[in-house]
């Protein structure tokens, strides 16, 4: 017997909790050949503005100890030439595609959820308000409590579809910009996005990304990953979408135990394109180990009572 | 469709103390795999290094029957992940996705294909030069290397049937200094009436001047760029090269992995490409 891997992030049912993560999948067509994409949970797409853009130069990664930076700049084609030309091939192939969106300015978020609302096939839009590799828009919504507010509550007045602003990191206090999220009326929160880092060449002094900062990811973030998810966890009662260095059906299990509804895995698949089935029955081996029958039961079932005892005896 | 298997080292064949062959047992990529085409290995099995890395699909390995039973890889040790494959003995397994990438698109008699390679951007030019043979092409190939011993499996390609040019910048083989030169002067003594096609891999200096050397001749030239790569499947957008479509457009930034890592030379922005 199988157990139920699905979750529901509001109104937007997912047939498991596994999301490929936003930038780490392309626009999703590029691993069709490899990857059944009707057997994720969604695929969000690669960010996307209004307009074409080029991104930065490279290099645009770099390795760092189980992780990697990146400064990609959102290169893309843009939300009109995704709705032409992506999303009747991920329609095709039966994708539950979250778009990833992202503006300098909260008239430019508007007008993309406005024209992905019209278009047919999307089930969700994540709002990028946390990319630390742009300098215009975006991050400047992500780490302001009031511009969060705004963009979100924006949006929302424009879409029916489920609004999931994306959060930064690089925030003193990330449960604060949840619950800014929740009271402009999100429909869940996603986080984390990469945290700010740098690398340098000391034989060159040379920063190793042509943009000098880049995002962290991989499996070195996820400790705090987890324990952002967690400290949400307490202060909304939103779905939220934890991401941060997942590679394994453990990392997964880790997330939603932490309070997390459904997960984004990203770096993992550049690592291993071919590890969505292999999470799907790490996530099926483990219910059925402890007689689980739905795995949306798991979510936020952290068993604290005994560090609590600890903390009060020490 | 790209495979991934867990492909066994039949040998890793030290040729110096940079250069190394990997022999890897993958039957069903070595079956797939076309000229010019690269896979995507990983150098541990942990987290650290945690990327996998682009190799040029070497050799095609056959059994006694001659059917494909795996490939191999040049490698030469330049970074940690290049290091440990060093370093990987027989026996161990390396994570081997593949084949990836557009292949080199091989010309047919009478047009001849010129091969230009400079140190280890003789990668993919044993795949070309068998395809070549199996099409009759007459093929050459210019190699160039710091030195003699540097100058790896050129009886390989002499048994290929191809024409061999060689340089070293130590003059212990073949002209010395770059291949660059014997090359330019093949190309002035060309006939106008040939068709060559020139297909290059090497140190971006070296492409950039042949590329340069190609266009004054008006020949055709592909190019076969080493970029930095997350992931080999067009996901990440890390391996990008600024390219121009028509020399008047405006230039923009391409994925090597899946638009490459083959490309027509003039298309590429070569005053921007630094690595």
């Amino acid at each position: 017997m199988t157990s139920d891997l699905s979750v529901s992030i509001g109104a937007w049912r997912l047939t498991n909790p596994l999301i490929a993560a936003s930038g780490c999948f392309g626009y999703g067509v590029e691993y069709a050949d490899a990857v059944d994409l009707a057997s994720l949970g969604g695929v969000a797409v690669k960010g996307l503005f209004l307009k074409e853009r080029e991104g930065h130069p490279p290099p645009r990664i770099v390795e760092t100890p189980s992780g990697m930076l990146n400064a990609i700049g959102l290169q893309g084609i843009g939300v009109h030439r995704f709705v032409a030309e992506k999303l009747p091939e991920l329609r095709a192939l039966r994708a539950a595609v979250l778009v990833n969106i992202c503006g300098t300015t909260i008239d430019e978020y508007v007008e993309l959820a406005r024209i992905l609302s019209d278009a047919e096939g999307v089930a969700a839009l994540e709002l990028n308000i946390s990319c630390p590799n742009i300098k215009e828009g975006g991050i400047t919504f992500g780490c302001s409590l009031t511009g969060t507010h705004a963009v979100v509550s924006a949006v929302r007045k424009v879409t029916r579809l489920p609004v999931i602003p994306k959060l930064t990191p690089n925030v003193t206090d990330v449960a604060s910009f949840a619950r800014a999220a929740e009271e402009a009326g999100a429909d869940a929160v996603s986080l984390v996005n990469t945290f700010l880092a740098m690398a340098i060449d000391v034989e060159t002094r040379r920063p190793r990304l042509s943009n000098i900062v880049g995002g962290l990811s991989g499996p070195a973030i996820r400790p705090i990953a987890v324990r952002m998810v967690y400290e949400c966890r307490q202060a909304v009662r939103l779905p939220i979408i934890g991401m941060g260095g997942i590679a394994t059906a453990s990392d997964v299990l880790e997330f939603l135990i932490a309070g997390a509804n459904a997960v984004q895995v990203g770096t993992a698949n550049f690592v291993d394109p071919l590890l969505w089935p292999k999470l799907l029955a790490g996530l099926q081996d483990y219910m059925q180990r402890h007689g689980l029958t739905r795995i949306a039961e798991l979510t936020g079932t952290l068993d604290t009572s005994r560090e609590e005892h600890a903390w009060i005896s020490s | 469709m790209p495979l991934d298997v867990n492909a066994v080292v039949l040998e890793n064949r030290r040729l110096s103390d940079a250069y190394s062959v990997l022999l890897l047992d993958a039957p069903a990529i070595a079956a797939a795999v076309q000229p010019g085409q690269f896979v995507m290995l990983k150098p541990s099995h942990g987290t650290d290094p945690l990327l996998r890395r682009p190799f040029s699909v070497f050799e095609v390995l056959r059994n006694a029957d001659g059917a494909p039973s795996g490939i191999s890889i040049l490698n030469k040790k330049a970074g940690v992940g290049t290091s440990l494959l060093y370093d990987v003995e027989r026996g161990a397994t390396i994570a081997c996705l593949g084949p990836l990438g557009r292949p080199f698109e091989a010309v047919r008699p009478p047009s001849e294909a010129w091969m230009v390679a400079g140190g280890v951007g003789l990668a993919p030019f044993v795949t070309l030069a068998t395809r070549l043979q199996q099409l009759g092409t007459p093929a050459t190939l210019f190699y160039g290397a710091r030195t003699a011993s540097e100058l790896y499996y050129v009886d390989l390609f002499e048994r290929l049937g191809v024409h061999t040019v060689l340089a070293t910048e130590d003059g212990t083989r073949g002209t010395t200094g770059r291949v660059t030169a014997p090359l330019g002067e093949a190309l002035q003594a060309s006939g106008d009436d040939a068709s060559i096609r020139l297909y290059v891999c090497g140190p971006t200096p070296m492409m950039r001047a042949v590329a340069r050397l190609a266009a004054e001749h008006e020949r055709a030239c592909d190019v076969s760029l080493e970029q930095v790569m997350g992931c080999g499947m067009g996901g990440c957008y890390s391996c990008v090269v600024l390219t121009r479509d028509q020399p008047s457009a405006a230039p923009h930034f391409v994925r090597s992995c899946v638009d490459g890592p083959v490309f027509d030379s003039r298309r590429i922005v070569w005053e921007v490409l630094s690595h």
